[in-house]
């Protein structure tokens, strides 16, 4: 089956001949498959951001080729305003785009601007306040008078109305409170459940993506470092760290133990998996490991 | 891009442009604008133009950043000749339909796209040279007299000063929201003016949030620091004036002389 995505040699270069020339992305390859939840790190400046602005055609590739199921996104104009609704972004502090009078019609501006009817959009619209977990009374109200969750629930809301095949967001969680960040992450992923869409979130999280993600992508530079399973890669944690990022804290716990002469293995990241490996140890002596 | 605008653009340097103090600048471009106005004829322009060149070169602004400055004003400039050339009653040497081109016609559009181009050049060099806050500084120091008919010129600069700050933070909050209202499938290219102005509102809206949200953080965090007017406020840098700045003051009064002697003989 042909990826969702794929990313053929992208570079990308800001302001080229002028003094600002700045190379964001170089020769950056990557796969991205139907139903896949990516998760994207990296430091600040390490090319997310532009990365993740090229998937919708959103920045033009200075070189390289981003296929949308096996097709050029640039092929022709047509498409290419095609590919914003079926790759959905949502970017970083969402609730910014919000200008509606209210909630519902800020939400249909994207089912809108596709061109579908009213019914159909009345529809969608119903449907993507049910995944970010908005009230019907909500949506009658002016996005200005909402909480700052619901904010950035209804901005979410306002991508998922497309019903997009690839849905893209940049730290969609950023300045929430727990309850606020865990009840968003569940409705993305009931999301990505129904309509078996991939998934690509950025997050500074580590312990967030390590949980949600099947896979991850760590960007360093410009160009991806690092691609695999949360497990493969938190066990890089040396090579993380220089990077400039860190690994889950449990990860942390189990490397310092490592470092105490305990033999554990340390690429787990939630407290159940510390405990399946840690215990044998704690029963047993040294002999499991 | 929008952020490639240079418009109110700052250059920092350290030539003897960018040393002077703002308050000469400032006045220096008064009499430069005053004599660019009372230039009657050729001469004068050109007296007036081998001053701004000799300003130019010496601040080491490079050529091609001034003319971008110009560009986004060639319209004006070009309507502006256009009248002009059109509109002058004279003696005509050219009969086009209804069009009539005098030489007096021809002669004013000349001097008019130089007057303009002088006159958009000559300010760009104030504040391609003078810092914002140098420029307000100034200003405020200037206006200070009309303190005494109770006129808020402390508040006033600073409301300059916030203004020139936060241009390139609008700007890039303007690419920000367009980005996000693309990615609805935002339309800002297509279709006749009434749907392009209409297409605007998605923008135009949440700028307008984020720009009142901004005034009223600033507002709270200036309050945070006791912030209150400019009633026994001190400086931290004081203004002073130097031994250029008296030479700038001659050259100034040297070309405004100049410029209204030339004037007399219908130069």
């Amino acid at each position: 089956m042909t990826p969702i995505i794929e990313i053929q040699n992208l570079t990308h270069v800001y302001s080229p001949q002028t003094p600002f020339e700045h190379t964001a992305l170089s020769d950056v390859s990557l796969t991205i498959d139907r139903g896949e939840f990516v998760g994207l790190i990296g430091h600040t400046g390490s090319g997310k951001s532009t990365l993740i602005q090229h998937m919708n055609g959103l920045l033009r590739p200075t070189s390289g080729h981003i296929l949308f199921d096996g097709r050029d996104i640039w092929e022709d104009a047509a498409f290419t305003r095609q590919i914003r609704f079926r790759v959905g972004l949502v970017f970083q502090y969402p609730e910014a785009q919000l200008f509606e009078e209210t909630v519902f019609r800020d939400i249909a501006f994207g089912p809108r601007n596709m061109g579908l009817s009213e019914d159909e959009i009345r529809t969608r619209v119903l449907r993507a306040a049910g995944f970010t977990g908005l009230d019907e009374a909500v949506l009658e109200k002016s996005p200005f008078e909402l909480s700052g969750g619901q904010k950035r629930r209804a901005a979410i809301a306002g991508v998922i109305a497309m019903e997009p095949d690839v849905l893209i967001l940049d730290e969609p969680t950023a300045g929430l409170d727990p309850s606020g960040r865990a009840s968003i992450l569940e409705n993305i992923r009931s999301y990505q459940a129904a309509q078996h869409a991939a998934v690509i979130m950025v997050s500074h999280s580590m312990e967030e993506i390590a949980t949600l993600a099947d896979r991850l992508v760590v960007m360093n530079h410009g160009s991806v470092a690092m691609s695999g399973t949360p497990h493969a890669v938190f066990s890089r944690a040396q090579e993380l760290a220089e990077m400039g990022l860190e690994v889950p804290c449990m990860t942390q716990v189990l490397l310092e133990l490592r470092h105490l002469g305990v033999r554990v293995d340390p690429s787990a990241y939630t407290i159940e998996q510390a405990a399946e490996r840690l215990l044998p140890l704690l029963k047993g002596g040294a002999a499991h490991a | 891009m929008l952020k490639d605008v240079t418009l109110g653009q700052f250059f920092p340097g350290n030539t003897p442009i960018h040393r002077l103090d703002p308050r000469t600048k400032l006045l220096f471009v008064v009499a430069y604008i005053t004599a660019l106005f009372l230039a009657k004829w050729f001469v004068s322009y050109g007296v007036v133009l081998a001053f701004l060149l000799t300003v130019i070169a010496l601040s080491r602004i490079s050529p091609k950043v001034i003319a971008r400055s110009v560009k986004p004003l060639l319209f004006i400039i070009l309507l502006t000749a256009f009248l002009n050339l059109f509109y002058t009653p004279g003696e005509p040497i050219l009969q086009v339909w209804i069009f009539r081109v005098s030489k007096e016609g021809i002669v004013s559009a000349v001097l008019m796209m130089l007057r303009i181009t002088m006159l958009v050049v000559g300010t760009f060099m104030l504040t391609y040279t003078t810092s914002p806050i140098a420029l307000t500084d100034g200003l405020e120091s200037l206006l200070s007299p009309l303190k005494r008919l109770h006129f808020p010129v402390h508040e006033l600069s600073m409301m300059m000063c916030i203004a020139l700050r936060f241009i390139p933070t609008l700007i890039e909050e303007t690419d920000k929201i367009m980005a996000a209202q693309k990615a609805r499938g935002a339309d800002f290219e297509s279709g006749n003016l009434i749907r392009r102005a209409k297409a605007l509102i998605p923008i135009l809206v949440p700028l307008f949030i984020t720009a009142f949200r901004r005034a009223d953080e600033l507002a709270t965090a200036m309050e945070a620091r006791c912030y209150h007017g400019g009633d026994g406020r001190t400086k931290m840098n004081v203004l002073r004036f130097h031994r250029c700045d008296g030479a700038a003051a001659v050259v100034g009064m040297a070309l405004l002389t100049a410029v209204i002697v030339l004037r007399r003989f219908g130069l």
